[in-house]
């Protein structure tokens, strides 16, 4: 297809500016340069245009978050407060954490199915060891690394074999969930008193409004996914990847590492969320978290990213967390509305916001 | 040709008989099947009754996986149709009579239809990727199906209905000739027709298709149509079995195991290419994949982890590089990676 290939470089070029918008338009000024010298002005408008349209979905969301949280302080008493805000937080910690894992592995192009049976895998781990005597920080260790393995295994059969991501993931999925029925069919209950400290623990912040200690590590996951993937060269080469393989691999850069880690960052976040819904839970249980990868996915795509990849922000992301958060907070206020409204707004929003990318995007054509 | 196809076959069919005959190490009735108050019964017969609904809900999924596509939202449709045949029972004034079946069926079914035509609206049309089109409703649907049902298990106790998934005809369960009808129906169609090669076609390249004067939209609406309408079938199996319809647990992970039958039977997911007798053999492998974890004495629950053992052992055996590893002689197929790079 020749039209892949110039979207491909196009993204390359954007991709090694890490993503500031004056390379963009260098980068139109040049093809325009290339296909017709006569109106370059012109050109450059409109790529100026364009460079900002990559950013329109990230910016939609955003603007969606607050004009809801405006909306639900305007119809309901008690709404606009901080800790409103910041109970939303609180409440989505893991899944801010695995949305990030996420926005690495879809930004490639590919999909983790496996999240969610992950969390439940870890939490599982985790109150078993714990009832078993062990040190709680020895049993975070154990579950961080059990996910980054199951990560990297997943990863490394992606990779090696050339099976599709969507196929191998779906089998770490029902891996992962068995295994969580293996340890134990019952649920355990937490009572280390690290995990439960960690439950209660309130940082106080001004105005008697307080985070949880899980909100701190949810945020310097987003900042971490931020550095990795704008200031490093293996962030570089996950939007290369997203935005043309055969052109990343063309241009040299270590796609097959750089896909395998894709996956073993995705197993350590999900892992990672897991601890936090066990500090959140105080409990393991099999059926946790189930259905949680597509949670975690509708939050990626509503947070702006392109599931066909290269294109998204992490920060979309946690809006996009935010945003599915605020409409679950908007049916506990309403109290008339029943709980499954909240998988059909999800639902509803999934779909606006494929058809906004679809409007901003000229990547993915059919026939 | 037929080597081909034996070749293909070959791994699955082999797996589906070790796992009958281990099954029958481990009880020896197992393989009997006799007859009882005039109907069959045995492990056997068994195996088709309860994979019928799975079988019915891959066959869809064959035909859209062979259009490169994929259909995440049958779990969804299945319990939105049997969210609103049971509603609509439930809420009849005469809930016992054949014709209040008959209407909650076909109800079931134009939704199904409905459901499917809106997944191919948006992959034909709008051009989303099938797996996010279909993620949609996939997130919607259960929340749809509870909204039909208030919320509540809705029990129906109708005797038309309840044949659906717990009935006998000819000696037979109606489940499984339903799943029957619908295979024959489904093969005769694609195979006798030109369909089966027109999907194919769309599923290799849609533009060139397109090109060659398919109207590749049609074809897409009409496989998403068919899978939402075989999703809905299934959807009223399983909940007429059990005489109520559970919005939330009705079809849960069905679409997982439909994926893998068609995955097991030899289908490709890149798609363009697909056989329907794989996935007869896939879907009974899974089935019996159940059954034996029963036989064994092992907790039901731990079946996930069979199926995830044998998904990654058939992807690995199917996958072009262990191929190659295997036999060097066999040469990887040049026209893949191309046709990806495509999409």
């Amino acid at each position: 297809m020749p039209a892949s290939i110039p979207e491909g470089a196009d993204t390359a070029a954007a991709t090694q500016a890490s993503g500031s918008g004056t390379s963009r338009n260098e980068g139109g000024a040049l093809m325009s340069v290339l296909t017709s010298p006569s109106a370059p002005a012109t050109r450059q408008r409109i790529s100026r245009l364009q460079g900002k349209a990559k950013y329109a979905p990230t910016a939609a969301t955003i603007a969606l978050f607050f004009a809801m949280f405006a909306a639900g302080s305007l119809i309901y008493p008690g709404f606009f407060s901080g800790q409103v805000f910041l109970n939303l937080l609180i409440d989505n910690t893991f899944l801010i954490v695995l949305a990030v894992g996420m926005t690495f592995v879809i930004l490639t192009g590919g999909i983790d199915l496996s999240v969610g049976s992950v969390v439940a895998l870890s939490m599982m781990i985790a109150a078993a060891l714990l009832q078993a005597g062990w040190n709680p920080f020895a049993v975070i260790a154990v579950v961080l690394l059990t996910g980054a393995v199951f990560g990297l295994a997943m990863g490394l059969v992606i990779q090696v074999f050339e099976i599709q991501p969507f196929i191998v993931t779906l089998a770490g999925l029902f891996l992962a969930r068995g295994l969580c029925y293996v340890i134990s069919l019952d649920a355990i209950t937490v009572t280390d008193p690290f995990f439960t400290s960690m439950a209660q623990a309130r940082i106080p912040l001004p105005d008697d409004m307080f985070v949880s200690p899980g909100v701190i590590i949810a945020l310097l996951f987003v900042a971490g996914a931020f550095y990795l993937l704008h200031h490093t060269r293996f962030g570089r080469t996950v939007y290369a990847i997203g935005g043309g393989e055969a052109s990343a691999r063309l241009m040299g850069l270590a796609v097959p590492r750089t896909k395998v880690l894709v996956y073993t960052v995705s197993g350590f976040c999900s892992a990672t969320a897991g601890i936090l819904f066990s500090f959140y839970s105080l409990s393991g249980y099999s059926l946790a978290a189930q259905g949680m990868e597509l949670d975690a996915i509708a939050a990626v795509v509503v947070g702006g990213t392109l599931l066909t990849g290269g294109y998204g922000y992490v920060v979309g992301s946690l809006a996009g967390v935010l945003v599915l958060g605020i409409v679950q907070t908007f049916i506990s206020y309403q109290g008339t509305l029943s709980s499954w409204w909240t998988r059909i707004v999800i639902g509803a929003l999934l779909l606006l916001f494929i058809l906004l990318q679809k409007v901003f995007s000229r990547k993915t054509k059919l026939t | 040709m037929t080597g081909v196809l034996r070749h293909r076959l070959l791994w699955p069919v082999l797996a589906l008989v070790l796992l009958l005959l281990l099954n029958q190490g481990f009880r020896s009735d197992f393989l009997l099947v006799r007859v009882q108050d005039g109907h069959l019964y045995g492990s056997l017969i068994d195996i088709l009754r309860n994979g019928a609904p799975t079988l019915l809900i891959a066959l869809g999924m064959t035909l859209v996986i062979a259009s490169r596509g994929i259909d995440l939202s049958v779990g969804a449709v299945a319990a939105i149709a049997g969210a609103v045949s049971c509603t609509y029972i439930y809420n009849s004034d005469n809930p016992g009579s054949f014709s209040t079946a008959a209407t909650a069926v076909a109800i079931a079914v134009a939704a199904g239809v409905a459901l499917g035509a809106w997944n191919g609206l948006l992959v034909s049309i709008i051009g989303i990727q099938p797996i996010i089109a279909t993620l949609v409703l996939m997130t919607a649907g259960r929340g749809l199906a509870q909204l039909v049902t208030d919320g509540q298990i809705i029990s129906v106790s109708n005797e038309s209905f309840h044949a659906i998934g717990a009935g006998f005809f000819l000696t037979l369960p109606i489940s499984i000739l339903i799943a029957a009808l619908a295979f024959a129906g489904a093969a005769l169609l694609t195979r006798r027709t030109a369909l089966g090669t027109q999907i194919e076609s769309v599923g290799i390249n849609p533009l060139a298709s397109r090109l060659a004067g398919l109207s590749a939209r049609r074809i897409l609406w009409i496989v998403y149509i068919f899978s939402g309408f075989c999703a809905a079938v299934a959807g009223l199996m399983i909940s007429s079995n059990v005489t109520a319809a559970d919005a939330n647990n009705a079809g849960l992970f069905i679409e997982m195991d439909a994926i893998l039958a068609v995955v097991i039977g030899g289908t490709s997911l890149a798609g363009g290419r697909y056989s329907l007798v794989g996935t007869l053999i896939g879907a009974l492998i899974i089935q019996t994949l159940t059954t034996t974890v029963y036989t064994l004495g092992i907790p039901p629950e731990v079946t996930l982890v069979f199926k995830a053992l044998v998904v990654i052992l058939v992807c690995l055996l199917q996958s072009p590089k262990a191929r190659t590893l295997l036999r060097q002689r066999r040469r990887p197929a040049p026209a893949l990676p191309a046709t990806k790079a495509a999409l």
